[in-house]
This record gives structure tokens, sequence and C-alpha cells, in this order.
């Protein structure tokens, strides 16, 4: 899909070239993560693709087409690019800010208002509430979606991104990246994804390229990255305590369905109920749901005999927070770690409940591989 | 030396209480003179207000035009911004009476050397706001518009120069207020408006006429920066939070 054949970037008054004889091929529908530290070249690599940087030399395929030898305007309106400051237009609502690239191909008026709406959708943003508002009205993970919903607003079929979920908060990012991994699923984009955050490159990527000073060091799928690091640079860059960075590769619905979790409580299940099942089990509490399965709260041993009430509603604590089922079990360990909590409750995207998660569960995961 | 000693007398009149009859004279006070002579001569008067803002409205225009354009060619050519902001520096230094007598060897007497003086007073301000405007939007807006496929025209038109308009208006509106009362000047080529009242006043020593032409003048300059000022503002809220319609 996207062939990059010994290419170098030599900036004009530099004496060293940015990207020096790279040669790397990203094959359709692959997300192919480019991670390093900063000045390894990874974002010039990028910026090639869509002739922001012209290369030196070498050359550049795109379905076998010569990216170089191609109008640089038709070629970029058919790649999706969203960068780190994600760049939206601050004098534009977010409706004219998705409509960009329909507007610079002349889509007929009505299409692109039906397409604007249908990708704030997508991102989870809503047409109706967000359309109309201007940039600096929205909080910094709204800007990203908007960012994302632009450079896909007429499907192209590769998308460029340069840490797009990295001006945001860790916990709004893991779910920026969840979301995102979600509609790939669907569309199914050849995707290069630049990052430094090595941990963010195991999640995301189909395949890592890992370089350094402008060289491609190693090239591999994150599994083998993990097992097999090409030398000492890529090792430390992964780091040390690998059997975590797995828990990045496997989401939680893979192990969910093999868990023997006891069944959740109604919200007008009876007290005693609850006390003979806990009573029976060697678990210490039962998560609450109501009649639409969506999640209201768990009840420990402790509360009941802290609080009084015949229905399990009357004892419910509150959860802080909860994972969905295509988050990484990396997500599930953060949840707990910062709730301070030995588990994690798992819900779907309209929030009904899936399942429980344990630190004991992760740590039979990181067991297995090792 | 004798014009000094007059505009001094003018306002040792205005400030002693003594206004409407002048000290050991017995004509009338200067305002009363001022307020006669604009009712006599109101016409007149009403002909050269309307001639100074014609004067003006045509030099900003023409000014607005030329000095985009430059301001948009210096964001482009970096290796120019320097030598052309200092030129327009330059221009903006010279004396408006050497100008305006520099002018008259190629423009002749009248409206047409007036309105050429006046341009080049504006330049300054309008040029370097467009440039700086220009320079100041986030390279992260430009560069994704180009990313995805924007031409350079596109870019131009659609994202730097509505960006830069508030800075850009800014610009236009120093410079406005600026040439009225250079515009004042440029009566002594011929050019027309208030500053006809001023000159005449003075080689006639009467008073009412320097007044009512230095009153208009301000009136002019004032009513411009009101307006402008309020474009500005206007388009400043553009992109800014909006709640409070919501």
């Amino acid at each position: 899909m996207i062939k990059i054949e010994n290419v170098t970037k030599k900036f004009p008054g530099m004496e060293i070239p940015a990207v020096k004889d790279l040669n790397l091929e990203i094959k359709e529908g692959d997300i192919c993560v480019l991670v390093g530290p900063s000045g390894c070249g990874k974002t010039t690599t990028m910026k090639m693709i869509n002739r922001i940087h012209e290369p030196t030399s070498g050359s550049i395929y795109i379905d076998g087409q010569d990216a170089l030898k191609m109008n640089p305007i038709k070629l970029r309106l058919d790649i999706g690019y969203v960068i780190q400051e994600i760049g939206l237009f601050p004098h534009m609502t977010i409706e004219e800010n998705v409509a960009t690239v329909p507007n610079e191909k002349k889509w007929p008026k009505e299409k692109t208002k039906k397409k604007v709406a249908e990708m704030l959708t997508l991102v989870g943003l809503d047409p109706e509430l967000h359309g109309k508002r201007y940039p600096s009205e929205l909080s910094g993970g709204q800007r990203q979606r908007v960012g994302v919903a632009r450079a896909m607003a007429t499907d192209p079929p590769i998308m460029l991104m340069d840490e797009p979920f990295g001006a945001v908060d860790p916990i709004t990012r893991a779910k920026l990246q969840n979301e995102f991994l979600r509609i790939q699923e669907r569309v199914g984009k050849t995707i290069v994804f630049v990052t430094h955050d090595i941990d963010e490159a195991i999640k995301m990527g189909d395949t890592i390229a890992v370089m350094r000073d402008g060289e491609l060091v190693q090239h591999a799928s994150p599994n083998d990255l993990l097992s097999a690091p090409a030398d000492e640079f890529v090792s430390s860059l992964v780091g040390r305590n690998r059997s975590i960075k797995r828990l990045h590769l496997i989401r939680i619905r893979e192990i969910l369905s093999d868990l023997d979790r006891p069944k959740p409580a109604k919200v007008d299940t009876s007290v005693d109920d609850i006390r003979k099942q806990l009573d029976e089990s060697d678990i210490r509490s039962v998560m609450v749901v109501d009649r639409d399965n969506k999640l209201k709260g768990i009840i420990g041993i402790n509360d009941l005999k802290k609080k009084t009430g015949e229905q399990a509603a009357d004892y419910i604590q509150e959860l802080d927070q909860s994972v969905t089922s295509d988050a990484t079990l990396n997500d599930a360990l953060s949840v707990m770690l910062e709730c301070g909590e030995g588990y994690v409750a798992v819900v779907n995207e309209d929030d009904q409940y899936q399942g429980t998660i344990t630190l004991g569960d992760l740590l039979n995961v990181v067991k297995e591989d090792e | 030396m004798s014009q000094g000693i007059n505009i001094y007398l003018y306002f040792s009149k205005v400030f002693t209480g003594d206004m409407f009859m002048a000290v050991g004279q017995d004509r009338p006070g200067l305002i009363s003179r001022t307020v006669t002579y604009i009712g006599r001569r109101s016409d007149l008067i009403w002909d050269l207000l309307l001639e100074h803002l014609w004067l003006i409205i045509v030099s900003i225009s023409i000014a607005v035009v030329v000095s985009v354009i430059l301001g948009v060619i210096i964001s482009y050519k970096s290796s120019l911004a320097a030598t052309v902001l200092t030129i327009c520096q330059i221009m903006m230094t010279i004396p408006s009476m050497a100008m305006l007598a520099f002018m008259v060897p190629f423009f002749g007497i009248g409206f047409t050397t007036g309105v050429v003086a006046l341009i080049l007073y504006s330049l300054l301000p309008i040029v370097r706001n467009t440039y700086t405007g220009i320079k100041e939007i986030s390279p992260a807006v430009v560069e994704s518009a180009v990313g995805m496929g924007m031409t350079e025209w596109r870019v131009l038109t659609k994202i730097k120069i509505p960006l830069a308009r508030p800075v850009i208006m800014a610009g236009i509106r120093t410079a406005t207020v600026m040439i009225v009362g250079i515009g004042a000047i440029a009566a002594y080529v011929g050019a027309g408006g208030l500053g006809e009242l001023i000159f005449q006043g003075i080689s006639r020593s009467h008073e009412p006429m320097i007044i009512v032409g230095a009153i208009g003048v301000s009136i002019i300059a004032l009513a411009f920066d009101f307006v402008l000022s309020w474009g500005e503002r206007r388009l400043a809220a553009v992109g800014k939070v909006r709640e409070a319609k919501q």
C-alpha cells in the first residue's frame, strides 16, 4: 500500500540527514507506528508521504503509484492528516472544520452536511450540540476528536497521524485510543502513526517501526518487538518490564469470557439473598445492575453491616471508574491503581455490565506469558 | 512669530473666562464669533468637510489594497520583509510639508498629490500589521490546511487573511486616524478639505476659521476611530467564545 524506498531527507543547512536511506513497507489496512526519541526522523518520514517535506532522494509508492510524480494537492486530498497540535481552524465552527476536505473536493452541500454529521457522531460528538461551536469552546479531548473526524471526512484510504492523542491527560488518551481502534476495526484504513510513547505504539500498532538518528532499527509486530528486540537500543526503548507491556496487547474481552464470575445482583434483590450469596462464596463484594443491565454500583460485605434497608438499592456504593471491554488489560490496571482497588467493572458502550476483572486475573495472564 | 503670539492670545482669551467679549475690545469674543461664522458659512464648511472625508476615503481605500498585497508578499518572501518595512518606516518620518512639496513636480497641484502622499503615509501600519498578523498564525493551523490538500491560494484566502483580519483592521484604523490629520496639511498643495479653512484662517488672522477647521478634523478622526474600532471588535469576536449567544 505504502512503500518507502531508499528515502533520504536532508534539510538545507543541516550536515546530518534527518532520514537516512529508509526502506519501509506498510500493508493495506495496517496501523504502522513510527516510534523513537525526538529528532529520530519519524515525523519527517511521515510528512514525506504527503509531501509536506520532499525527499532528497529515493521514492515513495502509494498503491504502486509514484507519489513524488503526483500532483501534491491531489495526493493530499486523499490522505487524512492529523497533527500533534491538531491545528483546527479557530475562525471556523466545528462543522466548517470537518467540512474542509469535502469543500476542497467541491462536494454538493447536502452531501457534505450529511457526512459532517456522520463523522461527528462517529467520533462521539453530537452534531447538534457541538457542530456550531468554535474550537476554543471545546475541551482538549473534544478537539482531538474533531481533528480525527476532519481527517476522515472524505474516507481517505490512508491516514497520517502525528501524536494525535498527545495533548490530553492519560485517562482521556486511553479512551480516545480505544475509540479510535474501534473505529479502525470498522473502516480498516492504512495508517501511519507517529509517537514517542512506546506504550502507545504497542497498543495501537499492527507493526512498529523503531527509528533512531534517521534510520530504521527494527520493523516488527508488537509481539516480536517485545520478545525479540533487534539490539540494545530497541530493548532499552521497550524497557525491562516487558510482561507488563504485554498487557497493552490483550483486550479485556479476550479474557473476560473465560472468567467464572458470580452473577450481578439486581437493584431490587433482597439483602438476605445478597448476604447468602456472599457468605457461600469467598468473594467479598457483588456488582449491582438495574433492569436494563446497566451498572449501578457495588455492595461489599462491610456495607451490609453498616447500613440498613431491605433491597440492594439501599446499600449501593457508586463506582468511580469502569472500563469498556475493548480496553486493554493495561487500561484496566491503570484504573485499578488509580482507584486503589483490586478490581474493575467492565461495561459495554451503553454502560451495561459485562463482568469484573481483578488484579489476580492480570497476574495470571502475565504468568502464562512467561 | 506673530502667528505664535496670535495662537497664544486665542487660548488666553478662551481660558481666562472672557470667552464672549474680547478684552479691551468692543468686538464679540471668540466662541460667539465662531458660532456666528459657522452659521454664516455652513455651506462652505459642510463642503470642505465632505471633501476632506472623500480625500481620506479615497486614500485609505487605495492604501489598503496596496498595503495588504505588499504585506502578503513579504509574508511569503521573508528576505524582502525587512527592506520593505524599513522603506515604509522612512516614509513616515518624512515631514508632511516636505513630502507634499516633493510630490508637486510629479503630480502637480491638487487632489492627486494629496492622495499619493496620504497613501505613502498609511503604508507602514497596514503593511506591518498584515505581515505580523499572518506571521503570528499558529504554524499548526497552516500546516494542517496545507496537509489536507488546500492550494496556497485557498490557504491564503480561507485561513491566513481571515485569521489576520483583526490585526489588519487595527493597522487600517491607526493609518486612517493618522492621515485625517495629515490630510489637513494636504490643502497646502490644493488637495482641498478642512485644511483650507485652517490655512486661510492663519493667513487672514481669522481665528474662527482655524477653530472650525481644527474641530472638523478632530470630529472626522474620532468618527473614523469609532466606526473602525467597532468593526475591529466585531472581527475579533469571530472564533472567540460565544457562549453568551447559546
